[in-house]
């Protein structure tokens, strides 16, 4: 059986820290916004996640 | 026995063409080539022989034979099982996944193709049986028997065949535009995409469609998620998806248009050719399982005009 995390957040990739808080979501903060693509892509290729965009400088990783 | 040999012989031969006849080796490749198709190809001649000596059975008063007969029917019923086990096991090694919609319908297909098969024989054996009975010569029976149990295999063949999509609603190519990371076709969003390379790729490599319903039975039908699930799947494998397992941006999804009740879906294809995707679309079968008929009914009548 498959057995994983789906349709929850994994992660949050920012680089804006005030509109984050800490919580059970690892959240990595990027210095720019080439910096958030590129994590936002390593990440998700990691976790076969897709990436969302929250048009507030956040990425969230989600895996459907 | 063969006493009986000019029923059970062309009924056996008719039987096993009239399972011949639905036994397809097509783009979808299911039954799979060679060995599901010598699987089933097996159990078409098995049930031919079932269907064949029923009659000749119950001539000889021989009526325990007719309950074996019933004992062996039920077990075209694993057929079914068979299917779509082996199915939902392959499921997901599926780039885009069949559905289970999709999966129940070709389980069925496949039991009902078995009865079919008995079906035809019964119908052979019959005819030749009760013209030997009316003093008629046997070559003379036999050949009308061969002759009804062409008619029949056309019937069956005729009377199973599936709605196309083409049949339910018109294709037309369709426009990919992103409202900020979120994927439109015509103004439906269907998802977002945050990665920028991807909605690059999307712009320059998408093709859309609308599939817009003929009439309220169809927008009932498309509105069935294992439908459209269909649709994707059939898309997908006949244009070759560009998408590999860690990169969930281009499963093509069908969206519905909640106002109108049009289906719109975007795909990324190795050869970008709108016309082929609409062809594709159009080519899916009408899922037996997904389809609705609110026009039949009467409150649906009424909420249509």
């Amino acid at each position: 059986m498959d057995v994983g995390l789906k349709d929850t957040i994994l992660a949050i990739i920012t680089t804006d820290r005030d509109v984050v808080s800490s919580g059970s979501v690892p959240i990595f903060y990027a210095k720019d916004e080439d910096e958030k693509e590129k994590i936002a892509l390593l990440i998700a290729k990691v976790t076969l996640g897709m990436i969302h965009d929250l048009e507030n400088g956040c990425y969230i990783i989600v895996k459907h | 026995m063969f006493e009986y040999g000019y029923t059970i012989i062309p009924s056996i031969v008719l039987g096993v063409l009239s399972r011949l006849s639905m036994l397809r080796i097509d783009s979808r490749q299911y039954p799979s080539y060679p060995q599901g198709t010598f699987s089933h190809l097996t159990l078409g001649i098995i049930a031919a022989a079932l269907g064949s000596v029923a009659v000749p059975a119950l001539a000889e008063k021989e009526f325990a034979a007719v309950t074996f007969l019933a004992l062996a029917a039920q077990q075209f019923r694993d057929v079914r099982n068979l299917e779509r086990q082996s199915l939902d096991n392959m499921e997901p090694t599926e780039l885009v996944a069949r559905g289970t919609a999709y999966i129940e319908d070709i389980a069925k297909a496949f039991e009902a193709r078995n009865y079919m098969t008995i079906l035809t024989s019964v119908i052979v054996s019959i005819v030749i049986f009760t013209l030997t009975q009316a003093n008629i010569h046997k070559t003379l029976a036999i050949l009308i028997g061969i002759l009804i149990g062409f008619i029949a295999i056309i019937y069956f063949n005729r009377a199973i065949s599936r709605q196309t999509i083409q049949d339910i609603a018109d294709v037309y190519p369709a426009k990919i535009e992103f409202q900020g990371p979120l994927l439109t076709v015509n103004g439906v969003i269907i998802m977002n995409i945050g990665l920028k390379a991807s909605r690059e790729i999307y712009m320059k490599n998408g093709i859309a469609v609308e599939i817009i319903p003929k009439d309220e039975n169809g927008i009932a039908t498309l509105a069935n998620l294992g439908q459209r699930q269909a649709i994707q799947h059939n898309a997908a494998t006949q244009l070759g998806i560009r998408k590999d397992k860690d990169e969930p941006d281009f499963t093509p999804i069908a969206r519905r248009d909640p106002h109108t009740g049009n289906v719109v879906m975007a795909i990324v294809s190795l050869e970008p050719d709108v016309e082929c995707l609409v062809e594709a679309v159009k080519n899916t079968i009408v899922l037996e399982s997904s389809k609705r008929k609110p026009l039949d009914s009467k409150a649906g009548r009424k909420a249509a005009d």
